[in-house]
């Protein structure tokens, strides 16, 4: 035997799909949200976002570098997206210190400290955004009103989101054109509809996302918001259940592993959101939601697995 | 017709079927015949011939010890060299007997022609008991890959009942063309054996799988049946493992083998189109097995194609015969690329379960490096069984085999779906046939 031979077990094949690849993809479906943002609310955005991103990829590689000694990549895709989906819950006028402190707990609190990649048990981009929400609550709901000087950044006009009007009942006429497509108020990833929803569609015709989590989420916030007797389109555009039903909830990591786990997950996000809307304290819920259904995703694995084939009902 | 599939999990292979429709080659007979005793499941066969002993091709060299054995033939004539130990393909010793032939020899074997024992008639006349007797006798085992010796699958247990036989023809591997090959040139003696083989376990209907890929076999098989009124062909949605038996009697029947059971408890038999076509030339030629359709395959193997090669031949030999050799690839795989075995000794003999040689140049031999899990939940939703991949193989990677067990483990089937679509490369089934293995 002139040369050696590779043997391995099998399989000797491989999909080729990286977990890498993976999350570019995420990315990529992100940046209509993007480009809508920007659209809305000017260069705030575009700050916000880059600082979150910037504040992310180097809370990881610090601590991945220097408090856990391991020889990490300077920039990991996966805390580039925790930076976007962390800007994308946030006012596009936040001051940027704040930003920075947001993704600094993202990383540092809701992802390294469990031992980083795959091991948290919280949405990081989450656990930032709730950490600034109560620590910053003023700065966090003074939402900048779009399209008034895509030049200006920290002063801009602010108002309310169609959320906040519902609750403090000054509802009047809910602008649909602008829910869709952007033009209201809102953090700076949530208000453009149509473009999340694109972005939705694309992670699902490329299998990033199965539909259960989405579907399920968005049909149980719709029916229950309908049942209690509001507007369920105001509920499902007017606030973060598009971004979150997508985007957020959807994280392979804090998301159950079974079909039926899936589905069991997206229902009680949405009826809690709807809950939190509508008698909790703060007027969106989306957020907490998600962060409470992630907290249940290691009983929901544990109870709710597949079906093994050849036990239980069989003969189809 | 219709277009039928299993239900849970499975993955969408990229077909790379390079051989599709390339004629079966007839190969020669080596000079040396390394025969292996151990070719299929079970006790291997207890060599009932010495060193120096002159045989003659087809005559038996070895006697299935116990029920689950199988007989082995020699492929040659010639006269027994040695008994012993050889290296095997995975460079793990095997015993082997070691027949030499001379040029005479060839010249006689060559010169044999097939001849009739039974007439379509008399097989027709054979007793369930007599055919698996016979089957028992020529030695075949299923040529599918598990190679289970196929006189004691066509034997119904007490108490139970076979109501329809499924034949194998899915060949749901990426490369492996063999099956594929054989029923396009053989169809109406392949359902010569189905129609044998029905009769043996018992069963009112036979039912042939074939995946859409191979329309033409699938066409070229309706066709045939046409004149087995027991028999129907069906075609199968393309999808891995289809061929796995349990995922091809969901298919075919939509039912479900129970856990931990045998075919048989959901009231079928399977056998895969070689076995059916090898039981044909047993009882109509008195034919032991020992020959088989490899498929020699690979990006860069100019002369692939589909062989018919007998029992003992060197896989290095196939490679030549392909215009290729061991040195330019850099991975060697016995089978197709899900289940096959990596060989590291090109010079190991070709068995009955030998259904392909695939040779993986250097750009597809190894494994990406494996990243963190981050519980995308792909393993889970692919696993033909319904089991949980990502969990099992952890227990097992820390040693938790116990709780392994209570998650199935013994229910998985191997099939590598997991491992083939983690987008961390994670050796999910290394370390889940690690746990297997344990007591």
């Amino acid at each position: 035997m002139s040369r050696l031979l590779v043997i391995s077990e099998s399989p000797h094949i491989h999909t080729g799909d990286t977990t890498q690849r993976i999350m570019w993809r995420v990315l990529l479906a992100l940046v209509p949200a993007f480009l809508c943002a920007v659209y809305s609310f000017g260069i705030g955005a575009l700050i916000v976002t880059a600082t979150a991103m910037a504040g992310c990829v180097a809370t990881e590689f610090l601590i991945a570098r220097y408090m856990l000694g391991r020889r990490a990549p300077f920039v990991s895709v996966s805390a580039m997206l925790t930076g976007v989906l962390l800007a994308f819950n946030l006012p596009s006028n936040l001051p940027v210190w704040i930003v920075l402190i947001g993704s600094v707990v993202a990383i540092g609190v809701g992802k390294m400290s469990f031992g980083g990649l795959g091991c948290n048990i919280f949405n990081p981009a989450l656990v930032g955004r709730v950490f600034l929400l109560l620590s910053f609550p003023q700065q966090m709901t003074t939402w900048p009103l779009p399209i008034v000087n895509r030049l200006r950044y920290a002063d801009a006009l602010t108002g309310a989101t169609s959320l906040t009007q519902i609750k403090e009942g000054v509802a009047g006429a809910v602008d649909w054109a602008g829910e869709a497509i952007g033009a209201t108020g809102g953090s700076l990833g949530e208000v453009a509809g149509f473009a999340l929803i694109a972005g939705g569609l694309y992670l699902l015709a490329t299998r990033v996302i199965t539909w259960h989590i989405p579907v399920s989420m968005l049909l149980s916030a719709g029916l229950f918001s309908l049942v209690i007797g509001n507007d369920p389109f105001v509920e499902l555009l007017g606030g973060g259940l598009l971004l979150g039903a997508l985007f957020m909830a959807t994280d392979y990591v804090t998301s159950p592993m079974s079909h039926s786990g899936m589905l069991l997950y997206g229902v009680m996000i949405g009826l809690i959101t709807v809950v939190i809307r509508e008698w909790g304290a703060y007027p969106e819920g989306v957020s907490f939601a998600i962060l409470l259904m992630n907290g249940a995703t290691p009983l929901i694995n544990r109870y709710m697995k597949p079906r093994k084939v050849g036990e239980g009902r069989r003969d189809g | 017709m219709k277009k039928l599939t299993f239900r849970r999990g499975g993955v969408r292979l990229p077909d790379s079927k390079l051989t599709a429709g390339k004629p079966i080659v007839e190969v020669e007979a080596p000079e040396v015949a390394v025969v292996a005793l151990g070719q299929h499941i079970g006790r291997p066969a207890r060599a009932v011939v010495s060193p120096g002993d002159r045989v003659a091709r087809y005559q038996l060299l070895a006697e299935a010890d116990g029920f689950i054995s199988a007989n082995i033939h020699s492929p040659v004539t010639g006269t027994v060299k040695s008994i012993g130990p050889v290296c095997g393909a995975n460079g793990y010793d095997i015993d082997a007997i070691i027949v030499e032939s001379t040029e005479e020899d060839r010249d006689s074997d060559r010169a044999m022609m097939p001849v009739r024992v039974r007439t379509d008639v008399e097989i027709a006349a054979m007793s369930p008991d007599e055919i698996r007797r016979a089957v028992r006798g020529c030695g075949i085992v299923g040529l599918g890959g598990a190679t289970f010796p196929t006189d004691v699958k066509l034997t119904v247990p007490e108490g139970k009942s076979a109501d329809v036989l499924i034949v194998n023809g899915a060949e749901c591997e990426p490369y492996l063309t063999s099956d594929h090959a054989l029923m396009l040139e053989s169809a109406e003696e392949i359902l010569k054996g189905v129609e044998a083989a029905r009769r043996a376990c018992g069963a009112a209907q036979a039912i042939v799988g074939i995946e859409e890929n191979k329309c033409d076999a699938l066409r070229r098989m309706a066709e045939a049946a046409g004149g087995y009124p027991a028999t129907e062909v069906v075609g199968l949605r393309e999808r891995y493992p289809q061929g796995g038996e349990k995922q091809l009697i969901n298919a075919v029947t939509g039912r479900e083998v129970p856990a931990g059971k045998l075919p048989i408890d959901a009231g079928a038999v399977v056998v895969n189109v070689g076995t059916a076509y090898a039981i044909w030339r047993g009882l109509a030629y008195g034919e032991p097995l020992v020959r088989r359709i490899v498929t020699v395959t690979g990006p860069d193997v100019e002369g692939r194609g589909n062989f018919r090669v007998w029992n003992g031949t060197a896989v290095a030999t196939l490679l030549e015969l392909a215009g290729a050799s061991a040195e330019q690839g850099s991975k060697l795989v016995l089978g197709g690329p899900m289940m096959g075995h990596a060989a590291i000794n090109p010079d190991a003999p070709t068995m009955k379960g030998t259904s392909g040689v695939l040779l993986l140049p250097p750009s597809m031999s190894g494994r990406l490096e494996p990243d963190a899990c981050v519980r995308c939940a792909r393993c889970v939703s692919v696993c033909p069984m319904g089991l949980e991949p990502y969990l099992i193989s952890t227990l097992c990677r820390f040693g938790r085999v116990k709780e392994a067990r209570e998650h199935s483990i013994a229910n998985c089937i191997e099939c590598g779906c997991c491992s083939y679509i983690c987008p961390s490369s994670r050796p999910l089934l290394d370390f889940i046939r690690l746990g297997k293995s344990k007591r």
